[in-house]
């Protein structure tokens, strides 16, 4: 016998926005990397507060002592101290701020550039995008990587530089799937409409389409983060990215490398650090792409 | 009748393809009187639609290309209209109803939102907006209006979306309403609905409609002239009684005879046979 249970109404979340908000909800994984997200960001602002305060806790993170150079983890220094007996702990909490703020304002310029710029090839369309679209190829040619190293080589190295260089350069990505969002969106029948009423050309583009490319933008938006915060680490590990004696993960991992036999805790930690910052956003980003794919809804 | 409210001359337009070029529309003319209710009938790919988008300059270009003739809406030509007579000519003068209400709506606005803009930007003068949606959408006849206009487009059935798009091209009070199919994409007793809808607005707003149809089922009762479009061209024009009952051309009589009837003996539909109508 077939038995029929009445679906429940779903709650009065209406809006795609609130949609979303609730499948996000629903997700544990995401919601365990949000909170990841969230305490990075806490102890990041506090020790970059109570750095600029001028109280080093639990140590000043450049105090050098070599009576205590290498030591291992222990009660004093919990993750072990460097070559010049500087606090490792200290030094993860006070570098903690750079990563996320290169993560941050990094992806807030390439993301700018890249919604401009895709959003006006793929409304535009023709010789525009044609025209657009072959720079952004261009640029892809080139290793991001590699870019950005030259880039951060010829102006100099300092955490406004690399913010400014990696957001430069990383916007194609983010141009490139706004272009083929616009593209979508603007043959669809409400776009349409909205000409048929007889709408701007302005109002279509920021009233119609770009709410409606919001959801997969917010999620290379998010994506970004971690990869701006690996591009950081590298810049720093290889020397070309914020300068000592400012602590970044990268270059504790890159003052650490020549002891890496003797000392294992100058590289485990400050790579779990990273790892985990990049891991917990990748895995928010991914929960959020899961929560705004509307894309069976809008049938 | 009184001065048409829209001329249409020699109208032609070409999709340029890669390969070819296809002769969307081609001579056509035709005019509609105040008041008046014009079906243009034809298959899909008879150039209606065309027709229709063209009436404002709707259409893309390229591919679409205008050879020639020219559109007169009260007189003034449309071909020689800038951006911002095109604008208020749009929404304003002449509205759309589009065949799909589920994506004609943008999914991320509520109905009060999305109406709400269609007035402001056409009847910059009213300062209760609210209440003219209200207005509007009691006027296609949705229950409870106060609360459906918080809604969004997801949350209404095919029949109320319908009838949303509906308020939205009234609430810009034009002259002219095309409907495009606006039943098409209904299950058919909401289309009864729709169209009797579409019927008793027009009485009771005087405005001029054009209603495009594949289907001559729907046109009987409801326009008072035809127009048949075949292959981009006008193959007929004329009341709809007359060309219901003696269709003179093959292909208006073929598109009669898709008309399933109850009763009928037929044990198969009829379809359209192009080689016959093409050899006369």
């Amino acid at each position: 016998m077939i038995t029929t249970t009445p679906e429940p109404l779903p709650a009065a979340a209406a809006s795609p926005a609130a949609r979303a908000l609730r499948r996000f909800k629903a997700n544990k994984i995401g919601l365990f990397a949000l909170g990841l997200v969230c305490l990075l960001g806490v102890v990041a602002l506090t020790f970059f507060i109570l750095d600029r305060l001028g109280i080093p806790w639990p140590m000043d993170p450049n105090a050098t002592n070599l009576e205590r150079k290498l030591m291992p983890p222990d009660s004093v220094n919990w993750l072990g101290t460097d070559n010049l007996g500087r606090d490792v702990f200290s030094r993860l909490l006070n570098g903690a701020y750079i990563s996320l703020t290169v993560g941050f304002v990094a992806v807030f310029v390439s993301l700018s550039i890249g919604v401009t710029v895709g959003a006006v090839a793929g409304y535009f369309g023709k010789w525009v995008d044609n025209l657009i679209m072959r720079v952004v190829d261009a640029i892809m040619c080139f290793p991001t990587f590699f870019l950005i190293l030259t880039a951060v080589a010829l102006v100099g190295p300092s955490i406004f530089n690399i913010i400014i260089v990696i957001g430069l350069v990383s916007w194609t990505g983010t141009a490139r799937l706004v272009r083929a969002e616009f593209l979508t969106l603007r043959e669809s029948a409400y776009v349409q409409a909205a000409r048929a009423l007889g709408q701007r050309g302005p109002k279509i583009i920021f009233r119609h389409l770009l709410p409606n490319a919001a959801a997969p933008i917010l999620v290379t938006a998010v994506l970004g983060v971690p990869e701006a915060i690996l591009a950081e680490a590298g810049l720093s590990f290889l020397g070309f990215g914020v300068q000592p004696p400012q602590a970044t993960w990268g270059n504790i991992i890159a003052d650490g490398k020549t002891y890496i036999l003797d000392a294992w805790w100058l590289i485990l930690f400050p790579g779990l650090a990273i790892l985990l910052a990049a891991l917990s956003f990748y895995l928010t980003g991914d929960a959020l792409r899961q929560a705004v794919e509307t894309r069976s809804e809008r049938q | 009748m009184s001065q048409p409210i829209l001329q249409v001359r020699d109208l032609s337009i070409d999709f340029v393809l890669e390969d070819r070029t296809i002769e969307a529309v081609k001579d056509a003319s035709f005019e509609l009187a105040s008041g008046e209710t014009l079906a243009i009938v034809g298959e899909s790919g008879s150039g209606k639609s065309v027709t229709a988008l063209a009436l404002t300059r709707l259409l893309p270009l390229p591919p679409a290309d205008i050879k020639g003739g020219e559109i007169l809406f009260q007189g003034e030509n449309v071909m020689k209209m800038n951006a911002s007579q095109l604008r208020r000519l749009r929404g304003g003068k002449i509205a759309y109803i589009f065949q799909e209400p589920s994506t004609s709506l943008n999914p991320v606005y509520t109905v009060r939102t999305q109406i709400g803009e269609a007035v402001r930007l056409h009847r910059p003068d009213v300062t209760d907006v609210d209440a003219e949606i209200l207005r509007w959408l009691d006027a296609v006849g949705i229950v409870d209006p106060a609360a459906r206009m918080h809604d969004y487009p997801h949350q209404l059935s095919g029949g109320m979306q319908q009838r949303v798009m509906i308020a939205m091209a009234l609430a810009c009070q034009p002259d002219v309403l095309v409907a495009d199919e606006p039943t098409t994409a209904l299950d058919v007793t909401i289309q009864a609905q729709i169209m009797e809808l579409l019927g008793s607005l027009k009485e009771r707003f005087g405005m001029s409609v054009i209603l495009i149809t594949h289907n001559f089922g729907i046109v009987s009762g409801f326009a008072s002239r035809v127009l048949v479009m075949y292959r981009g061209r006008i193959v007929e024009q004329g009341p709809t009684d007359e060309i219901l009952r003696h269709p003179k051309h093959a292909y208006t009589r073929a598109l009669i005879d898709c008309i399933p009837r109850l009763g009928s003996k037929e044990r198969r539909l009829k379809t359209i046979d192009h080689a016959a109508i093409a050899a006369g």
